[in-house]
């Protein structure tokens, strides 16, 4: 359970986030959405203890993230925020290895090894296991974070836009791994999305921020409306359900 | 490790030449004939001079890696960060302040200066984010350059230029039994870093990857630029200032191995101290019987090593 109590932060003079509550609880996937700026990616980073708040509280079944110990809390959360830049030049294997650190501190153990390969396998890298990460496409290497990530085997998992840079093979692959590792696993995945019909087509609930400030929050079929979604967007967007699924349609 | 055990036996027979080379005839016929003078020529100039090479290589080197590792930028050592300049100006510091204090004093003195330096030249990239890296060693350059330039403009105020030049020019040709073996503890730190390498490694991965693996990336990256600071003030203590060790020999390593600190560790140390003992070794038999500094002879091999190493990582990101 993730509990976020009247965080507010700005940056300078600009206020990013205005007295955010939100209670998450375990297990599922929760997408955030909302147009750009609207605080998504700051109140991830504030959940994960990489910025630190003005005002409020973070806790994470119980753990107030500011106050407990980084390795505590590395072996419960994990974040991967949007851009990761590698001056060291890793293996892709090397890089999933350090997913391990929490748990062994660089030292592998057997079953840190076989955490590495089952990471591995599940975003389909084995067979670039030993490349370099410099030598990787854009997606590669969305995808050997993502595994770096996925092997630090925590109970939460916080992703900001992990379908960047992912074709349409490979962002519907990464949902449906996301949305097994939430009811297979039994972990919490909160993702910070663009797409809203990956949004909606994935995830058990959805939160919707705006200038912020939580817009809205519920099921897909609550969040995703012609009306709310408009509003949140400030632009006409039709809803069909298509085979069960509520699809946005805002091309035309 | 086969390789890195060919690499080590290559750096041994390095060594043994060193032992052979210089301006005094010692033969081996001498040594084991026990000929009182090529003993003594051994004992107190070859044999100190040898290790100070082995040991100062190898820890200037794994300072360079370390330095690139937790600046996170490819082209950074301690010469061109504000650290190897900054350590000679808290020694002249000393020279003056304290004329008679033991080297030890100095060598912190070094260190001290040495780490603000470098405290200095993050303010300032903190201040100015540079898009391209290949930036952050010309600021760093800049800021040597201004902090030598005070150093040399006191030293000149009080009549001590000579000794300024002892400490920038590596130089070798003065290492004699008793005015070395500080940089034993050089090696140790640099040791240190090898034990700590899985934390510099993550701390490499930057400060968000880091902190999501529960690492106290600050601290990290403090106890790193520590590391480097004593090192560097050590060997410019003892045998003075080499330029672009701690920049090529990471750089062509992380070309072959990567950067896995730990993998990387042992083989940077074995080519740091391989290439400077090359390097004497070319600098003493190039214009026997006179010496062609340690320093000067790395800085025309460095410069040109580190160009094509620029170029390339040019090719490879465009």
């Amino acid at each position: 359970m993730i509990e976020v109590s009247s965080l507010c932060k700005s940056y300078g003079a600009a206020p990013v986030l205005h007295d955010v509550s939100l209670s998450l609880p375990r297990g599922g996937v929760t997408s955030l959405i909302g147009p750009n700026g609207a605080g998504k990616s700051t109140l991830l980073s504030l959940i994960a203890r990489l910025i630190v708040p003005d005002s409020g509280s973070v806790t994470v079944d119980g753990l107030d993230v500011t106050r407990t110990p980084g390795p505590v809390l590395a072996r419960r959360l994990a974040i991967l925020r949007q851009e990761n830049h590698l001056v060291a030049r890793l293996t892709v294997r090397e890089l999933v290895g350090f997913g391990r650190f929490p748990h062994s501190g660089g030292r592998l153990t057997a079953e840190d090894r076989a955490a590495i390969d089952r990471a591995l396998d599940y975003l389909e890298l084995a067979p670039l296991a030993d490349r370099f990460i410099d030598q990787l496409s854009g997606g590669q290497r969305q995808r050997a974070f993502v595994a770096m990530v996925l092997a630090q085997d925590t109970d939460y998992l916080l992703l900001d836009e992990p379908l960047n840079n992912l074709d349409m093979k490979h962002a519907q692959a990464m949902m449906r791994l996301l949305a097994s590792a939430a009811h297979d696993l039994g972990k919490t995945v909160i993702v910070v999305l663009h797409d809203i019909n990956f949004a909606s087509c994935h995830s058990d609930r959805i939160v919707a921020m705006r200038q912020g400030r939580i817009f809205a929050a519920g099921t897909p079929a609550e969040i995703v409306t012609p009306d709310l979604l408009g509003e949140l967007y400030e632009m006409q967007i039709a809803v069909r359900e298509i085979d069960g699924q509520r699809i946005a349609l805002f091309y035309g | 490790m086969t390789r890195l055990a060919a690499a080590v036996l290559v750096t041994a027979g390095l060594a043994l030449a060193s032992l052979f080379v210089g301006v005094s005839n010692v033969s081996l016929r001498g040594i084991l004939a026990g000929q009182e003078l090529d003993w003594l020529v051994l004992v107190e100039s070859r044999l100190p001079r040898m290790l100070a090479l082995l040991l100062s290589g190898a820890s200037m080197a794994i300072a360079g890696l370390l330095t690139q590792i937790v600046i996170r930028n490819r082209f950074v050592e301690p010469a061109n960060t504000g650290t190897m300049e900054s350590a000679g100006l808290g020694l002249l510091v000393m020279t003056l302040v304290a004329p008679g204090a033991p080297v030890i004093a100095k060598m912190a003195a070094g260190a001290g200066f040495a780490m603000a330096g470098t405290a200095l030249f993050l303010a300032i990239l903190r201040r100015v984010p540079l898009r391209d890296p290949m930036l952050v060693p010309l600021v760093g350059i800049l800021l040597s350059g201004v902090i030598y330039a005070g150093t040399a403009f006191v030293a000149y105020r009080f009549d001590l230029i000579q000794t300024v030049l002892a400490w920038t020019q590596g130089d070798l040709s003065g290492v004699l039994r008793g005015r070395y073996e500080l940089l034993w503890l050089g090696a140790t730190l640099a040791a240190v870093a090898w034990l700590a390498a899985d934390r510099f490694t993550v701390a490499g991965l930057g400060r968000d990857i880091a902190s999501s693996l529960g690492l106290a990336h600050g601290r990290v990256v403090a106890l790193g630029l520590t590391i480097v600071s004593l090192v560097t003030a050590v060997v410019v203590v003892t045998v003075g200032m080499i330029p672009f060790l701690g920049l090529i020999v990471p750089n062509i390593v992380s070309l072959a191995l990567g950067d896995n600190m730990r993998r990387a560790v042992p083989w940077v140390a074995v080519s740091g101290a391989a290439l400077v003992l090359a390097c004497d070794i070319l600098g003493r038999v190039i214009r026997a019987p006179y010496e062609v500094p340690l320093g000067t002879v790395l800085g025309v091999l460095g410069s040109a090593v580190f160009l094509v190493l620029i170029l390339r990582s040019r090719d490879r990101a465009a």
